[in-house]
Protein backbone atom coordinates (compact mmCIF):
# COMPACT_ATOMS: atom_id res chain seq x y z
CA UNK A 1 0.00 0.00 0.00
CA UNK A 2 1.61 3.36 -0.82
CA UNK A 3 1.67 6.17 1.59
CA UNK A 4 -0.67 9.20 1.87
CA UNK A 5 1.51 11.95 1.75
CA UNK A 6 1.25 14.42 4.49
CA UNK A 7 2.60 17.33 2.08
CA UNK A 8 -0.79 18.60 0.31
CA UNK A 9 -2.07 18.73 3.91
CA UNK A 10 0.63 21.04 5.13
CA UNK A 11 0.72 23.37 2.06
CA UNK A 12 -3.25 23.72 1.95
CA UNK A 13 -3.10 24.56 5.70
CA UNK A 14 0.38 26.53 6.66
CA UNK A 15 -0.57 26.53 10.47
CA UNK A 16 -0.67 22.60 10.77
CA UNK A 17 2.85 20.93 12.09
CA UNK A 18 4.03 17.95 11.18
CA UNK A 19 5.24 15.82 14.13
CA UNK A 20 7.87 13.42 12.57
CA UNK A 21 8.74 11.34 15.68
CA UNK A 22 4.68 10.59 15.73
CA UNK A 23 4.63 10.96 11.96
CA UNK A 24 1.30 12.87 12.36
CA UNK A 25 -0.06 16.25 11.45
CA UNK A 26 -1.19 18.42 14.11
CA UNK A 27 -4.04 20.38 13.62
CA UNK A 28 -4.14 23.94 14.49
CA UNK A 29 -7.09 24.71 17.02
CA UNK A 30 -10.25 25.40 15.21
CA UNK A 31 -9.63 23.99 11.93
CA UNK A 32 -10.03 20.17 12.70
CA UNK A 33 -13.33 20.01 11.05
CA UNK A 34 -12.43 22.12 7.55
CA UNK A 35 -9.35 20.28 7.31
CA UNK A 36 -11.40 17.01 7.03
CA UNK A 37 -13.84 18.12 4.45
CA UNK A 38 -11.11 18.97 2.61
CA UNK A 39 -9.04 16.20 3.18
CA UNK A 40 -12.97 14.14 2.23
CA UNK A 41 -12.52 16.01 -0.71
CA UNK A 42 -9.22 14.65 -1.63
CA UNK A 43 -10.31 11.33 -1.73
CA UNK A 44 -9.77 10.58 2.00
CA UNK A 45 -12.86 8.46 2.78
CA UNK A 46 -12.30 6.10 5.16
CA UNK A 47 -11.94 6.96 9.31
CA UNK A 48 -10.28 3.84 10.46
CA UNK A 49 -9.10 4.48 14.02
CA UNK A 50 -10.11 7.14 16.41
CA UNK A 51 -8.43 7.47 20.15
CA UNK A 52 -7.67 9.70 22.85
CA UNK A 53 -3.75 9.91 24.08
CA UNK A 54 -3.44 11.13 27.94
CA UNK A 55 0.03 13.18 28.40
CA UNK A 56 0.52 14.41 32.76
CA UNK A 57 2.64 17.18 32.63
CA UNK A 58 6.33 15.99 32.62
CA UNK A 59 10.07 16.93 32.34
CA UNK A 60 11.83 15.86 29.01
CA UNK A 61 15.59 15.68 28.67
CA UNK A 62 16.41 16.68 25.18
CA UNK A 63 20.02 16.90 23.44
CA UNK A 64 20.90 20.42 21.38
CA UNK A 65 24.13 22.45 20.26
CA UNK A 66 24.06 25.41 21.31
CA UNK A 67 25.53 29.09 20.02
CA UNK A 68 28.86 27.87 20.98
CA UNK A 69 28.56 24.53 18.53
CA UNK A 70 28.22 22.62 22.04
CA UNK A 71 26.08 19.02 22.87
CA UNK A 72 24.16 20.15 25.80
CA UNK A 73 21.50 18.65 27.64
CA UNK A 74 18.39 20.93 28.49
CA UNK A 75 15.59 20.27 30.59
CA UNK A 76 12.15 21.55 29.16
CA UNK A 77 8.73 21.06 31.13
CA UNK A 78 6.37 19.82 29.04
CA UNK A 79 2.84 21.01 29.08
CA UNK A 80 0.01 18.39 30.27
CA UNK A 81 -2.39 17.70 27.22
CA UNK A 82 -5.11 15.21 25.51
CA UNK A 83 -4.38 14.16 21.99
CA UNK A 84 -7.17 13.10 19.88
CA UNK A 85 -5.59 10.69 17.28
CA UNK A 86 -7.29 10.05 13.78
CA UNK A 87 -6.16 7.27 11.55
CA UNK A 88 -7.27 8.08 7.82
CA UNK A 89 -7.37 5.99 4.85
CA UNK A 90 -8.23 6.77 1.45
CA UNK A 91 -10.59 3.39 0.20
CA UNK A 92 -10.75 4.69 -2.92
CA UNK A 93 -7.18 5.27 -4.39
CA UNK A 94 -5.89 2.29 -1.43
CA UNK A 95 -3.73 4.64 0.27
CA UNK A 96 -2.91 5.34 3.76
CA UNK A 97 -2.60 5.92 6.50
CA UNK A 98 -2.38 9.66 7.37
CA UNK A 99 -2.70 10.12 11.42
CA UNK A 100 -4.40 13.70 12.49
CA UNK A 101 -4.34 14.56 15.77
CA UNK A 102 -6.02 17.03 17.50
CA UNK A 103 -4.52 18.92 20.77
CA UNK A 104 -6.17 20.07 24.03
CA UNK A 105 -5.59 20.47 27.46
CA UNK A 106 -6.37 18.33 30.15
CA UNK A 107 -8.67 20.90 32.46
CA UNK A 108 -11.00 21.69 29.82
CA UNK A 109 -10.43 18.91 26.88
CA UNK A 110 -12.71 20.18 23.77
CA UNK A 111 -11.86 18.96 20.23
CA UNK A 112 -14.12 19.16 17.33
CA UNK A 113 -16.39 16.00 16.54
CA UNK A 114 -15.21 15.00 13.02
CA UNK A 115 -18.63 12.41 12.99
CA UNK A 116 -20.29 14.64 10.65
CA UNK A 117 -17.55 14.03 7.98
CA UNK A 118 -17.23 10.52 8.52
CA UNK A 119 -20.15 8.39 10.45
CA UNK A 120 -17.15 5.84 11.65
CA UNK A 121 -15.90 8.44 14.21
CA UNK A 122 -19.06 7.96 15.91
CA UNK A 123 -19.06 5.70 18.64
CA UNK A 124 -15.22 6.35 18.90
CA UNK A 125 -15.33 9.91 19.39
CA UNK A 126 -18.43 8.66 22.33
CA UNK A 127 -15.71 6.36 23.37
CA UNK A 128 -12.83 9.46 23.98
CA UNK A 129 -15.68 11.14 25.29
CA UNK A 130 -16.51 8.08 27.83
CA UNK A 131 -12.81 7.29 28.84
CA UNK A 132 -10.89 10.34 28.18
CA UNK A 133 -13.41 13.34 29.08
CA UNK A 134 -12.80 14.73 25.91
CA UNK A 135 -15.73 17.23 24.70
CA UNK A 136 -17.16 17.04 20.90
CA UNK A 137 -18.26 20.52 19.52
CA UNK A 138 -20.59 18.90 16.73
CA UNK A 139 -21.22 15.83 17.72
CA UNK A 140 -24.71 14.62 17.36
CA UNK A 141 -25.79 12.10 20.17
CA UNK A 142 -22.33 12.28 22.67
CA UNK A 143 -23.40 10.19 25.55
CA UNK A 144 -21.29 7.78 27.79
CA UNK A 145 -21.12 4.36 26.03
CA UNK A 146 -18.74 2.02 27.81
CA UNK A 147 -19.65 3.26 31.28
CA UNK A 148 -23.01 3.28 33.25
CA UNK A 149 -24.29 7.32 33.06
CA UNK A 150 -23.69 7.83 36.74
CA UNK A 151 -20.58 6.97 36.52
CA UNK A 152 -17.72 9.77 37.92
CA UNK A 153 -14.69 10.58 36.05
CA UNK A 154 -12.74 8.95 33.21
CA UNK A 155 -10.66 5.73 33.80
CA UNK A 156 -8.36 5.92 30.58
CA UNK A 157 -6.36 9.31 31.97
CA UNK A 158 -3.48 8.60 33.48
CA UNK A 159 -4.38 10.03 37.31
CA UNK A 160 -7.54 7.88 37.56
CA UNK A 161 -7.55 6.57 41.05
CA UNK A 162 -10.72 3.79 41.40
CA UNK A 163 -13.23 4.50 43.54
CA UNK A 164 -13.03 2.98 47.30
CA UNK A 165 -16.19 1.10 46.44
CA UNK A 166 -18.01 1.66 43.13
CA UNK A 167 -21.42 0.86 44.30
CA UNK A 168 -21.19 2.48 47.93
CA UNK A 169 -24.31 4.56 48.51
CA UNK A 170 -24.60 6.93 51.67
CA UNK A 171 -26.35 5.97 54.47
CA UNK A 172 -28.44 7.55 57.28
CA UNK A 173 -26.13 6.92 60.37
CA UNK A 174 -23.59 9.16 60.46
CA UNK A 175 -21.65 7.23 62.39
CA UNK A 176 -20.89 4.77 59.66
CA UNK A 177 -20.54 7.72 56.81
CA UNK A 178 -17.20 8.90 59.28
CA UNK A 179 -16.09 5.90 59.48
CA UNK A 180 -16.49 5.17 56.11
CA UNK A 181 -14.51 8.11 55.33
CA UNK A 182 -11.82 7.22 57.06
CA UNK A 183 -11.29 3.70 55.68
CA UNK A 184 -12.34 1.95 58.58
CA UNK A 185 -15.70 0.56 57.75
CA UNK A 186 -15.80 -1.73 54.78
CA UNK A 187 -19.71 -1.55 53.32
CA UNK B 1 -22.29 13.96 4.71
CA UNK B 2 -23.93 10.65 3.78
CA UNK B 3 -26.25 9.03 6.15
CA UNK B 4 -28.89 6.86 5.39
CA UNK B 5 -32.20 8.72 4.58
CA UNK B 6 -34.57 8.48 7.58
CA UNK B 7 -37.55 6.84 6.54
CA UNK B 8 -40.35 9.57 6.97
CA UNK B 9 -42.77 8.09 9.61
CA UNK B 10 -45.68 8.86 10.37
CA UNK B 11 -48.05 7.34 13.50
CA UNK B 12 -50.71 5.20 11.44
CA UNK B 13 -54.34 6.23 12.83
CA UNK B 14 -57.06 3.92 11.98
CA UNK B 15 -60.68 4.82 11.89
CA UNK B 16 -59.41 7.84 14.43
CA UNK B 17 -58.04 5.79 16.74
CA UNK B 18 -54.22 6.78 17.98
CA UNK B 19 -51.97 3.98 18.45
CA UNK B 20 -48.77 4.26 21.04
CA UNK B 21 -45.41 3.24 20.44
CA UNK B 22 -44.21 0.42 22.79
CA UNK B 23 -41.02 0.60 23.72
CA UNK B 24 -39.05 -3.04 23.79
CA UNK B 25 -35.57 -3.45 25.83
CA UNK B 26 -33.95 -6.09 23.54
CA UNK B 27 -31.17 -8.01 25.69
CA UNK B 28 -29.30 -7.84 27.32
CA UNK B 29 -30.30 -11.21 28.17
CA UNK B 30 -31.54 -12.66 24.85
CA UNK B 31 -30.29 -15.26 22.41
CA UNK B 32 -30.34 -13.44 19.28
CA UNK B 33 -28.11 -10.68 20.97
CA UNK B 34 -24.87 -13.03 20.91
CA UNK B 35 -23.89 -12.13 24.43
CA UNK B 36 -24.39 -9.11 26.52
CA UNK B 37 -26.12 -6.62 23.93
CA UNK B 38 -28.98 -4.23 24.24
CA UNK B 39 -30.99 -2.71 21.87
CA UNK B 40 -33.49 -0.26 22.87
CA UNK B 41 -36.09 -0.58 20.59
CA UNK B 42 -38.99 1.64 19.62
CA UNK B 43 -42.11 -0.41 17.79
CA UNK B 44 -45.18 0.76 16.30
CA UNK B 45 -46.57 -2.71 16.02
CA UNK B 46 -44.39 -4.66 14.56
CA UNK B 47 -42.12 -2.02 12.67
CA UNK B 48 -39.31 -0.77 14.38
CA UNK B 49 -39.07 3.50 14.52
CA UNK B 50 -35.79 4.11 16.48
CA UNK B 51 -33.39 1.70 17.71
CA UNK B 52 -30.53 2.48 20.16
CA UNK B 53 -27.87 0.26 20.57
CA UNK B 54 -26.73 0.19 24.30
CA UNK B 55 -23.04 -1.25 24.66
CA UNK B 56 -20.79 -1.87 28.40
CA UNK B 57 -22.09 -4.93 29.72
CA UNK B 58 -18.89 -6.73 29.22
CA UNK B 59 -16.59 -3.84 29.61
CA UNK B 60 -13.08 -4.33 31.24
CA UNK B 61 -10.99 -1.87 30.40
CA UNK B 62 -8.77 -4.02 28.30
CA UNK B 63 -7.03 -1.51 27.18
CA UNK B 64 -6.11 0.05 30.16
CA UNK B 65 -4.80 -3.31 31.38
CA UNK B 66 -2.26 -3.43 28.46
CA UNK B 67 -0.79 -0.37 29.68
CA UNK B 68 -0.05 -1.42 33.16
CA UNK B 69 1.86 -4.77 32.09
CA UNK B 70 4.57 -5.32 29.54
CA UNK B 71 4.47 -5.70 26.11
CA UNK B 72 4.54 -9.48 25.70
CA UNK B 73 2.03 -9.73 28.61
CA UNK B 74 -1.07 -8.63 26.76
CA UNK B 75 -0.47 -11.02 23.69
CA UNK B 76 -3.20 -13.71 26.06
CA UNK B 77 -5.60 -10.96 26.77
CA UNK B 78 -6.18 -10.38 23.05
CA UNK B 79 -7.85 -13.64 22.54
CA UNK B 80 -10.17 -13.04 24.97
CA UNK B 81 -11.28 -10.11 22.60
CA UNK B 82 -12.52 -11.93 19.93
CA UNK B 83 -13.00 -14.90 21.37
CA UNK B 84 -13.40 -17.07 18.02
CA UNK B 85 -10.54 -15.41 16.80
CA UNK B 86 -7.61 -15.58 18.84
CA UNK B 87 -5.41 -16.73 16.27
CA UNK B 88 -6.05 -13.35 14.10
CA UNK B 89 -6.10 -11.01 17.55
CA UNK B 90 -2.70 -12.71 18.04
CA UNK B 91 -1.70 -11.81 14.92
CA UNK B 92 -2.78 -8.24 15.03
CA UNK B 93 -1.09 -7.27 17.77
CA UNK B 94 2.04 -8.81 17.27
CA UNK B 95 2.06 -6.83 13.65
CA UNK B 96 1.79 -3.37 15.43
CA UNK B 97 4.78 -4.56 18.13
CA UNK B 98 6.66 -5.71 15.55
CA UNK B 99 6.95 -2.43 14.04
CA UNK B 100 7.95 -0.78 17.30
CA UNK B 101 10.84 -3.66 17.35
CA UNK B 102 11.73 -4.06 14.06
CA UNK B 103 12.01 -7.85 13.60
CA UNK B 104 12.42 -10.46 11.09
CA UNK B 105 9.61 -12.98 10.98
CA UNK B 106 11.35 -16.54 9.54
CA UNK B 107 9.79 -18.08 6.46
CA UNK B 108 8.19 -20.88 7.59
CA UNK B 109 6.56 -18.72 11.12
CA UNK B 110 5.30 -16.70 8.33
CA UNK B 111 3.66 -19.75 6.84
CA UNK B 112 1.94 -21.06 9.56
CA UNK B 113 0.83 -17.71 10.70
CA UNK B 114 -1.75 -17.80 6.93
CA UNK B 115 -2.44 -20.96 7.81
CA UNK B 116 -3.27 -20.31 11.54
CA UNK B 117 -5.09 -17.06 10.29
CA UNK B 118 -7.01 -19.00 7.66
CA UNK B 119 -7.99 -21.45 9.61
CA UNK B 120 -9.61 -18.85 11.86
CA UNK B 121 -11.49 -17.85 9.51
CA UNK B 122 -13.42 -20.77 8.60
CA UNK B 123 -13.56 -21.06 11.81
CA UNK B 124 -15.54 -17.56 12.46
CA UNK B 125 -17.35 -18.05 8.82
CA UNK B 126 -18.67 -21.48 9.63
CA UNK B 127 -19.85 -20.87 12.86
CA UNK B 128 -21.77 -17.11 12.12
CA UNK B 129 -23.37 -19.03 8.85
CA UNK B 130 -24.29 -21.44 11.92
CA UNK B 131 -25.54 -18.60 14.21
CA UNK B 132 -27.17 -16.55 11.33
CA UNK B 133 -29.77 -19.43 10.45
CA UNK B 134 -30.12 -20.41 13.93
CA UNK B 135 -31.30 -16.00 14.06
CA UNK B 136 -33.87 -17.08 11.35
CA UNK B 137 -35.71 -19.53 13.22
CA UNK B 138 -33.72 -22.87 11.84
CA UNK B 139 -32.75 -23.85 15.82
CA UNK B 140 -30.25 -26.11 16.36
CA UNK B 141 -29.27 -28.04 13.16
CA UNK B 142 -27.66 -25.97 10.53
CA UNK B 143 -25.67 -24.87 13.87
CA UNK B 144 -24.67 -28.15 14.73
CA UNK B 145 -23.39 -28.86 11.62
CA UNK B 146 -21.80 -26.07 11.21
CA UNK B 147 -20.01 -26.28 14.87
CA UNK B 148 -19.14 -30.39 13.51
CA UNK B 149 -16.61 -28.97 11.29
CA UNK B 150 -15.51 -26.32 13.54
CA UNK B 151 -14.64 -28.81 15.57
CA UNK B 152 -12.17 -30.53 13.75
CA UNK B 153 -10.34 -27.06 13.26
CA UNK B 154 -10.17 -26.62 16.81
CA UNK B 155 -8.84 -29.59 17.72
CA UNK B 156 -6.10 -28.40 15.42
CA UNK B 157 -5.54 -25.61 17.48
CA UNK B 158 -5.49 -27.78 20.52
CA UNK B 159 -2.73 -29.70 18.93
CA UNK B 160 -0.46 -26.91 17.81
CA UNK B 161 -0.95 -24.25 20.67
CA UNK B 162 -2.27 -26.31 23.65
CA UNK B 163 -5.97 -24.57 23.76
CA UNK B 164 -9.09 -24.76 21.19
CA UNK B 165 -10.03 -20.76 21.60
CA UNK B 166 -8.13 -19.25 23.76
CA UNK B 167 -4.53 -19.97 21.99
CA UNK B 168 -2.24 -17.68 22.90
CA UNK B 169 0.01 -18.76 19.95
CA UNK B 170 1.99 -16.08 18.28
CA UNK B 171 4.97 -14.33 19.55
CA UNK B 172 6.85 -11.00 18.65
CA UNK B 173 9.06 -12.20 15.70
CA UNK B 174 7.59 -15.84 15.17
CA UNK B 175 5.63 -18.00 17.06
CA UNK B 176 5.51 -19.35 20.18
CA UNK B 177 6.28 -23.19 19.25
CA UNK B 178 6.51 -25.49 16.24
CA UNK B 179 2.85 -27.36 15.19
CA UNK B 180 3.79 -31.36 16.23
CA UNK B 181 4.68 -33.86 14.15
CA UNK B 182 2.09 -35.11 11.23
CA UNK B 183 0.03 -31.92 12.29
CA UNK B 184 0.66 -30.43 8.48
CA UNK B 185 -0.82 -33.68 7.14
CA UNK B 186 -4.26 -33.66 9.35
CA UNK B 187 -4.61 -29.98 8.84
CA UNK B 188 -4.45 -30.99 5.20
CA UNK B 189 -6.67 -33.63 5.66
CA UNK B 190 -9.25 -31.58 7.56
CA UNK B 191 -8.83 -28.84 4.57
CA UNK B 192 -9.48 -31.12 1.60
CA UNK B 193 -12.48 -32.21 3.53
CA UNK B 194 -14.15 -28.61 4.00
CA UNK B 195 -14.91 -28.24 0.03
CA UNK B 196 -17.25 -31.34 0.43
CA UNK B 197 -19.07 -29.76 3.50
CA UNK B 198 -19.35 -26.34 1.79
CA UNK B 199 -21.45 -28.19 -1.21
CA UNK B 200 -23.86 -30.17 1.22
CA UNK B 201 -24.40 -26.56 2.96
CA UNK B 202 -24.76 -24.09 0.20
CA UNK B 203 -27.05 -26.99 -1.04
CA UNK B 204 -29.07 -27.20 1.59
CA UNK B 205 -29.43 -23.28 2.84
CA UNK B 206 -28.64 -20.78 -0.25
CA UNK B 207 -31.64 -21.45 -2.57
CA UNK B 208 -33.64 -21.89 0.66
CA UNK B 209 -36.75 -20.29 -0.15
CA UNK B 210 -37.77 -19.40 3.40
CA UNK B 211 -33.98 -18.21 3.48
CA UNK B 212 -34.19 -16.10 0.82
CA UNK B 213 -37.70 -14.74 1.57
CA UNK B 214 -36.56 -13.35 5.33
CA UNK B 215 -33.44 -12.36 3.90
CA UNK B 216 -33.69 -10.54 0.22
CA UNK B 217 -33.86 -6.99 0.46
CA UNK B 218 -33.59 -6.39 4.35
CA UNK B 219 -31.28 -4.57 5.95
CA UNK B 220 -29.87 -2.49 3.04
CA UNK B 221 -26.72 -1.05 3.11
CA UNK B 222 -26.23 1.58 0.08
CA UNK B 223 -22.57 1.79 -0.39
CA UNK B 224 -21.20 5.15 1.31
CA UNK B 225 -22.65 5.11 3.71
CA UNK B 226 -20.70 1.46 4.31
CA UNK B 227 -17.64 3.91 3.42
CA UNK B 228 -18.30 6.57 5.75
CA UNK B 229 -19.33 4.80 8.64
CA UNK B 230 -16.30 2.79 8.62
CA UNK B 231 -17.72 -0.73 8.24
CA UNK B 232 -14.92 -3.36 7.45
CA UNK B 233 -14.77 -6.77 5.96
CA UNK B 234 -17.31 -9.57 4.54
CA UNK B 235 -20.19 -6.14 5.37
CA UNK B 236 -18.40 -4.02 3.05
CA UNK B 237 -17.87 -5.79 0.48
CA UNK B 238 -21.31 -7.05 0.51
CA UNK B 239 -21.65 -3.44 0.30
CA UNK B 240 -20.20 -3.77 -3.12
CA UNK B 241 -16.35 -2.57 -2.30
CA UNK B 242 -13.62 -4.81 -2.77
CA UNK B 243 -11.56 -3.77 -0.14
CA UNK B 244 -9.10 -6.42 1.50
CA UNK B 245 -6.72 -6.08 3.40
CA UNK B 246 -4.97 -9.12 2.43
CA UNK B 247 -4.36 -7.41 -0.87
CA UNK B 248 -4.54 -4.05 -0.03
CA UNK B 249 -1.64 -3.94 2.33
CA UNK B 250 -0.31 -6.90 1.37
CA UNK B 251 0.71 -7.90 5.19
CA UNK B 252 2.84 -11.09 6.13
CA UNK B 253 2.89 -13.07 3.16
CA UNK B 254 -0.10 -12.98 1.41
CA UNK B 255 1.17 -11.68 -1.51
CA UNK B 256 2.48 -15.30 -2.60
CA UNK B 257 -0.81 -16.52 -2.81
CA UNK B 258 -3.19 -16.59 -5.42
CA UNK B 259 -6.83 -16.09 -4.35
CA UNK B 260 -9.74 -13.52 -5.12
CA UNK B 261 -12.14 -11.62 -3.40
CA UNK B 262 -15.92 -11.62 -3.37
CA UNK B 263 -18.05 -8.52 -3.80
CA UNK B 264 -21.26 -8.11 -4.60
CA UNK B 265 -21.85 -6.41 -8.18
CA UNK B 266 -24.34 -3.95 -6.98
CA UNK B 267 -24.58 -0.06 -5.25
CA UNK B 268 -26.13 -1.77 -1.52
CA UNK B 269 -26.13 -4.98 0.19
CA UNK B 270 -28.68 -6.75 1.96
CA UNK B 271 -28.48 -9.64 4.46
CA UNK B 272 -28.48 -12.22 1.63
CA UNK B 273 -25.18 -10.63 0.35
CA UNK B 274 -23.87 -10.61 3.45
CA UNK B 275 -24.13 -14.62 4.03
CA UNK B 276 -23.42 -15.23 0.75
CA UNK B 277 -19.98 -13.29 0.48
CA UNK B 278 -18.75 -15.16 3.77
CA UNK B 279 -19.52 -18.54 2.11
CA UNK B 280 -17.56 -17.53 -0.74
CA UNK B 281 -14.67 -16.48 1.06
CA UNK B 282 -14.56 -19.67 2.87
CA UNK B 283 -13.99 -21.35 -0.87
CA UNK B 284 -11.36 -18.86 -1.37
CA UNK B 285 -9.67 -19.38 2.24
CA UNK B 286 -9.14 -23.05 1.16
CA UNK B 287 -7.59 -21.99 -1.61
CA UNK B 288 -5.02 -19.93 0.06
CA UNK B 289 -4.29 -22.71 2.65
CA UNK B 290 -4.18 -25.15 -0.16
CA UNK B 291 -1.60 -23.27 -1.52
CA UNK B 292 0.29 -22.51 2.14
CA UNK B 293 0.10 -26.16 2.70
CA UNK B 294 2.53 -27.28 0.21
CA UNK B 295 4.51 -24.73 0.31
CA UNK B 296 5.20 -24.45 4.08
CA UNK B 297 9.50 -24.77 3.98
CA UNK B 298 11.30 -26.17 7.19
CA UNK B 299 13.14 -24.26 9.50
CA UNK B 300 12.98 -21.99 12.34
CA UNK B 301 9.43 -20.41 13.81
CA UNK B 302 11.36 -17.87 16.15
CA UNK B 303 13.00 -14.94 15.14
CA UNK B 304 15.96 -12.76 17.07
CA UNK B 305 13.43 -11.05 19.55
CA UNK B 306 13.92 -10.18 22.95
CA UNK B 307 11.05 -11.39 25.31
CA UNK B 308 11.02 -7.94 27.32
CA UNK B 309 11.81 -4.96 25.52
CA UNK B 310 11.88 -1.39 25.72
CA UNK B 311 11.36 0.21 22.00
CA UNK B 312 12.65 3.64 21.22
CA UNK B 313 9.79 6.30 21.95
CA UNK B 314 7.59 5.81 18.59
CA UNK B 315 4.30 5.00 17.57
CA UNK B 316 2.81 2.15 15.01
CA UNK B 317 -0.86 1.20 14.09
CA UNK B 318 -0.92 -2.47 12.45
CA UNK B 319 -3.77 -3.77 11.15
CA UNK B 320 -5.11 -6.93 9.57
CA UNK B 321 -7.91 -8.50 7.64
CA UNK B 322 -10.14 -10.14 10.39
CA UNK B 323 -12.45 -12.48 9.53
CA UNK B 324 -14.81 -9.60 10.98
CA UNK B 325 -13.43 -6.57 9.66
CA UNK B 326 -10.66 -4.30 9.95
CA UNK B 327 -8.69 -5.21 13.23
CA UNK B 328 -6.15 -2.50 14.17
CA UNK B 329 -3.64 -2.12 16.92
CA UNK B 330 -2.28 1.52 17.76
CA UNK B 331 1.03 1.52 20.12
CA UNK B 332 2.94 4.38 21.81
CA UNK B 333 6.06 2.95 23.25
CA UNK B 334 7.76 6.07 25.64
CA UNK B 335 11.38 4.08 26.37
CA UNK B 336 9.59 1.82 28.72
CA UNK B 337 8.59 -2.10 28.74
CA UNK B 338 5.70 -1.14 28.89
CA UNK B 339 2.96 0.46 26.06
CA UNK B 340 2.17 4.37 26.66
CA UNK B 341 -1.15 3.91 24.68
CA UNK B 342 -2.45 0.66 23.94
CA UNK B 343 -5.37 0.65 21.71
CA UNK B 344 -7.60 -1.95 19.86
CA UNK B 345 -9.60 -0.48 16.85
CA UNK B 346 -12.24 -3.33 17.17
CA UNK B 347 -14.47 -3.75 13.95
CA UNK B 348 -17.16 -5.51 15.73
CA UNK B 349 -18.08 -2.21 17.35
CA UNK B 350 -17.68 0.23 14.19
CA UNK B 351 -19.80 -2.34 12.11
CA UNK B 352 -22.42 -1.33 14.89
CA UNK B 353 -22.67 2.10 14.02
CA UNK B 354 -24.77 1.68 10.92
CA UNK B 355 -27.21 -1.03 12.58
CA UNK B 356 -29.65 1.55 13.24
CA UNK B 357 -30.12 2.70 9.66
CA UNK B 358 -30.43 -0.72 8.77
CA UNK B 359 -33.17 -1.60 10.81
CA UNK B 360 -35.47 1.50 10.77
CA UNK B 361 -38.80 1.49 8.90
CA UNK B 362 -38.46 -2.92 9.27
CA UNK B 363 -39.78 -5.60 11.26
CA UNK B 364 -38.30 -6.22 14.80
CA UNK B 365 -37.97 -9.69 13.28
CA UNK B 366 -35.74 -8.18 10.56
CA UNK B 367 -33.42 -6.31 13.42
CA UNK B 368 -32.67 -10.31 14.96
CA UNK B 369 -31.34 -11.26 11.71
CA UNK B 370 -29.80 -7.50 10.66
CA UNK B 371 -27.73 -7.36 13.98
CA UNK B 372 -26.63 -11.47 13.40
CA UNK B 373 -25.77 -10.29 10.14
CA UNK B 374 -23.56 -7.96 11.43
CA UNK B 375 -21.43 -10.60 12.91
CA UNK B 376 -20.71 -9.06 16.44
CA UNK B 377 -18.70 -10.42 19.71
CA UNK B 378 -18.91 -8.63 22.82
CA UNK B 379 -15.54 -9.42 24.02
CA UNK B 380 -14.55 -7.23 21.50
CA UNK B 381 -17.57 -4.74 21.17
CA UNK B 382 -17.07 -3.96 25.29
CA UNK B 383 -13.25 -4.19 25.74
Amino acid sequence: MSELSHEPVLQQFPDAEWDKAAGAVIVPLGQARTMAEWLLGQGVDYCSNVTGVDYLEREVKEKITNDAGEMETVTRTEPARIDVVYHLYSMQNKTGPLVLKQRTSRDNAEAESLTPVWRSCDLQEREVFDLFGVNFKGHPDQRRILMWDEFEGHPMRKDYTEPFDYEWEPTPHNEILEKHQKGKVIV
Amino acid sequence: MSTAATPNYELIQQDGLETNLLEVSMGPHHPSTHGVFRMDVKLDGETVVDLRPVFGYLHRNHEKLAENMSYLSSMPFTDRLDYFNSMTNNWAYALAAEKLIEVEVPERAEYLRVIMAELTRLVNHVSLVGFFINDLGALGTPLLYAFREREKILDLFEQASGARMMCNYFRFGGLRNDVPEGWLERAAKVVDHFPSFLDEYEQLLCENEIILSRTQGVGNLPRELAISAGVTGPMLRASGVAYDLRKVDQYGIYDRFKFRVPYTDGDTGDCYDRFMIRMLEMRESIEILKQALAGIPEGEIMGNAPRVFKPKPAESYGRIEGPKGELGFYLIADGTPKPYRYRVRPPSLINLTVLRDMCLGGKIADAVIILGSIDIVLGEVDR
